[in-house]
């Protein structure tokens, strides 16, 4: 039996993206972020998109391209602190900003990839964070509904992938992929290193391939997945 | 460059962090104190972007791209590190795997409720994983001046400021003192060395519970 090739071009991949999208984007800080990925959904100009990542990176950098060239609408994060010109944008009622508490999103996330309807959690009881939000009891506590979130489309970055769609990350390029991974209707990711069916070892897989629809090998990185030198 | 007091201050934080303690320092203050650790220390430092047994912060040219702490600084491995992914990451946080989180602080109030994340239309960046460590570590200390750039005490009767948690503060550590909170509200516990309790007591927004006798210093 043979698994079948889901190699294709990035362009290929990105133009599936429509207006009005939810796009889940991998990444915390640099390491993570598919930011060839991110290039390309800018060239293919999807507008009034939801956003969901963690961060929206720095200035010049992955989420900030989608920012600049104002495609992003709503934005689902947690920390916005690197990047100025988010803030600014939110401020200014350019875009939406909806906070979450970074492992309540990751749990959302997965709540979506997993099939769950929600989770409860009694983080943010008590603060702002639970405004809105419908609250239950449970073994006597209060707790806070977390709906699960899924996306149209996610766009990954991994170390390696085998032409399945099988993935391999590495040290905290890990982060959210692997959960966003899992969340989408449509799972688009980019490999440093594309290999044949068997490169890589059953068991050093974190993220099996029947979760993703589109692979799209690297080639030399661009210099925005190099270390930043902040001054 | 850091003051002496505040230098003071993470030396003395540092103590606080006992040997087999799994931790996690919040960005900010709190990170500097990984400078005042003895190298052999026995202790797991985590950050919540996926890493625990974080080593020693690398300049640029020594950098690895894929490998940061929560706020962004190029960290390194040590032997027994562990990656994993933001659900397992936080999986630890809120299952009480934590000993220790020392967390920064705009307000502070005697019940121990924190403020954080949020000044209302000066400063809104989020919350990141604030929540959750103050919330679910077993302990919460906060490092921070013990008054704000204008003099202002950020020890307070009640925070004004969005909560990030609340009553989750155990000890405050400032450039001036070490503070308890407890049922009796703030408890000076120790001075800096050349501070006296009446001065303390001065920088502090609310009833400060003194020591009979005079408190040792840092």
């Amino acid at each position: 039996m043979k698994l079948p090739d889901k190699q294709c071009s990035l362009e290929g991949a990105i133009a599936r993206i429509r207006d009005g999208d939810t796009v889940m984007i991998g990444g915390f800080g640099v390491p993570g972020t598919p930011m060839a990925l991110i290039h390309a959904l800018v060239a293919h100009g999807a507008r009034e998109l939801t956003i969901v990542k963690n961060d929206a990176n720095e200035p010049g950098m992955g989420v900030d391209h989608l920012l600049q060239s104002g495609q992003i609408s709503r934005l689902i994060t947690t920390h916005l602190g690197l990047n100025s010109r988010a803030i600014d944008m939110m401020n200014a009622g350019r875009i939406t900003v909806e906070f979450n508490a970074q492992g309540i999103l990751a749990e959302r996330i997965r709540a979506g990839g997993a099939g769950v309807g929600a989770v409860l959690t009694d983080i943010g009881i008590g603060t702002e964070l639970a405004n809105g939000k419908q609250v239950v009891e449970l073994a006597g506590k209060p707790h806070i509904v977390e709906t699960a979130l899924r996306a149209d489309v996610a766009l990954i970055h991994a170390a390696a992938a085998d032409r399945f769609g099988n993935l391999a990350f590495v040290a905290t390029a890990r982060n959210f992929n692997p959960l966003m991974a899992m969340a989408a209707d449509c799972v688009i990711a980019e490999a440093e290193t594309l290999l044949p069916l068997g490169g890589l070892t059953a068991d050093a897989i974190h993220t099996a391939g029947v979760f993703v629809d589109h692979v799209t090998e690297l080639g030399t990185l661009s210099k925005e997945y190099d270390v930043v030198r902040r001054k | 460059m850091l003051s002496d007091a505040n230098d003071r201050m993470l030396a003395r934080a540092a103590r606080e962090i006992a040997p087999g303690m799994v931790v996690n320092l919040g960005i900010g203050l709190p990170t500097k104190v990984i400078n005042h650790l003895p190298a052999d220390l026995p202790v797991c430092l985590h950050t919540e972007n996926g890493l625990t047994g974080i080593g020693p912060t690398l300049p640029p040219e020594r950098a690895d791209r894929n490998l940061i702490d929560a706020g962004g600084a190029y960290v390194s491995t040590v032997p027994g590190s562990a990656f994993f992914d933001s659900a397992t990451s936080f999986a630890m946080v809120r299952s009480g795997r934590l000993d220790l989180t020392m967390l920064g602080a705009f307000e502070v109030a005697s019940n121990g409720d924190l403020a954080n994340w949020k000044i209302p239309g000066r400063f809104s960046p989020g919350v990141g994983g604030g929540i959750e460590l103050a919330q679910k570590a077993r302990r919460v200390v906060v490092l921070t001046t013990h008054t704000d750039r204008k003099g202002n005490p950020k020890l307070k009767r009640q925070c004004t400021l969005p909560l990030t948690a609340r009553g989750c503060v155990a000890r405050v550590f400032t450039d001036l003192a070490v503070i308890d909170i407890s049922d009796r509200g703030f408890v000076l516990v120790e001075t800096r060395d050349g501070v006296t309790a009446a001065e303390v007591a001065d920088a502090t927004g609310a009833p400060l519970v003194l020591p009979n006798a005079t408190p040792p210093t840092f």
